[in-house]
């Protein structure tokens, strides 16, 4: 199990922090090529999707911010940037953003609030390893590629709480949902 | 905050983070969230396995010196246009939908009022307002339909629904809302296309989400 913060998070924080420009490099490196990679999973040509890439990392600077590591690994907080453009695009108008919460981010990192939230994601990450090549074709699918409609039914909710505990319960489900699709 | 006792689905807010909802459904999920932290929370572990998917896919290499375009571009003044915000009962998703304007309503008959906010194949947007006590109007879903309540409350066979609550109808639901006594209700109502709808059904989420 992972003993520190990813160095990702740690570089969008030296970003979000001190505007260190090396430490941009170093995300750019690491997340350009896999939010080009979704993008054109998502039908966007070469060359279009190189601009969509810039514009997408250029976000991430200007708006790092936003991210607050307590509730987001990187990689979700970029997700979440990379796809919402990719909507605008698709649908021509931009995409209905819910509003952000009114508490700053913790200046102040909880180094062991990030760690927890980033060990969930690594067992949410060995959860999809063990799906079979056809689920995991299917969830990539639903999130990095075509964007469509689904059906949908209802559920009941559960009680208030917690933001931040919230999400890390939330993984938990979908850790769960995931084993559950384990072949036996 | 109000308390909400109505949520979205888990599986509506991942159809929603992942891009898989209409427009006009999607409006009232990022409304919702906009007032609901449990919700809230419920996109944002949806976001992490998102991110998570992003982060296990084979990279695409960029041309050379695309690296050094988004450096030389990080001093660029960029005009922000100005953020849409909340506006009185009306969250920011729906201030965006309503064009930032307030209400322009048109009178249905009965003290009822309503404003559609878009209707195209993907389905309906519209805002309605109730009289106390009146019955909500029949908007012919046959389809999938999403109602918010932004403010009074109203009552159906599925329980009492208020301020930040969400009911979430299926084509089988036979309902007819009422508006609470306490004052006019305001909700907004999202309604798929019902001939497109279930022709599109996705396999896509069903596995995670058994839909």
């Amino acid at each position: 199990m992972q003993e520190t913060i990813s160095e990702q998070t740690l570089w969008l924080l030296a970003v979000r922090d001190q505007r260190d420009r090396q430490a941009f490099a170093r995300l750019f490196d690491h997340f350009a090529p896999r939010v080009k990679a979704m993008l054109m999973r998502g039908g966007l040509r070469d060359g279009t999707a190189e601009d969509v890439v810039q514009d997408v990392m250029l976000a991430v600077w200007r708006k790092a911010d936003q991210f607050d590591p307590h509730r987001a690994p990187a990689s979700a907080w970029i997700y979440r940037i990379a796809r919402n453009r990719q909507i605008d695009l698709v649908r021509r108008r931009p995409a209905p953003l819910p509003e952000l919460l009114d508490e700053a981010p913790d200046t102040e990192p909880d180094a062991e609030q990030i760690l927890a939230l980033e060990q969930e994601t690594t067992r949410l990450k060995a959860a999809l390893l063990a799906l079979n090549p056809e689920q995991t074709r299917t969830i990539e699918q639903a999130f990095l590629e075509e964007l469509t409609h689904t059906e949908i039914s209802q559920q009941t909710g559960l009680p208030l709480g917690t933001i931040k505990s919230r999400i890390r319960l939330g993984l938990d489900r979908l850790r769960k949902e995931l084993a559950d699709l384990k072949p036996e | 905050m109000t308390v909400i006792s109505h949520h979205i689905a888990e599986k509506l807010i991942a159809a929603h983070v992942a891009g898989q909802l209409p427009h006009v459904f999607s409006v009232v999920v990022a409304a919702h969230i906009s007032v609901c932290d449990e919700c809230r929370a419920r996109a944002e572990a949806a976001e992490v396995l998102g991110g998570a998917l992003m982060d296990s896919v084979g990279p695409v290499s960029l041309s050379s010196g695309a690296l050094g375009r988004a450096l030389a571009a990080l001093d660029d003044e960029v005009p922000e246009p100005a953020p849409i915000t909340r506006s009185g009962i009306f969250p920011a998703p729906v201030m965006q939908a309503m064009g930032g304007k307030p209400p322009a309503w048109r009178m249905l008959g009965g003290g009822v009022r309503q404003q559609i906010l878009a209707a195209d194949g993907e389905g309906s947007l519209r805002l309605l307002y109730i009289p106390p006590g009146m019955a909500v109007p029949e908007h012919g879903h046959r389809g999938l339909e999403l109602t918010m309540v932004l403010q009074g409350s109203f009552s159906d066979s599925e329980g009492r629904f208020a301020a930040g609550d969400v009911e979430v109808a299926g084509g089988e639901l036979d309902h007819q809302p009422i508006a609470g006594p306490e004052g006019p209700c305001i909700c907004l109502a999202a309604t798929d296309a019902p001939l497109r709808f279930h022709a599109l059904l996705p396999r896509l989420l069903q596995p995670l989400f058994r839909i």
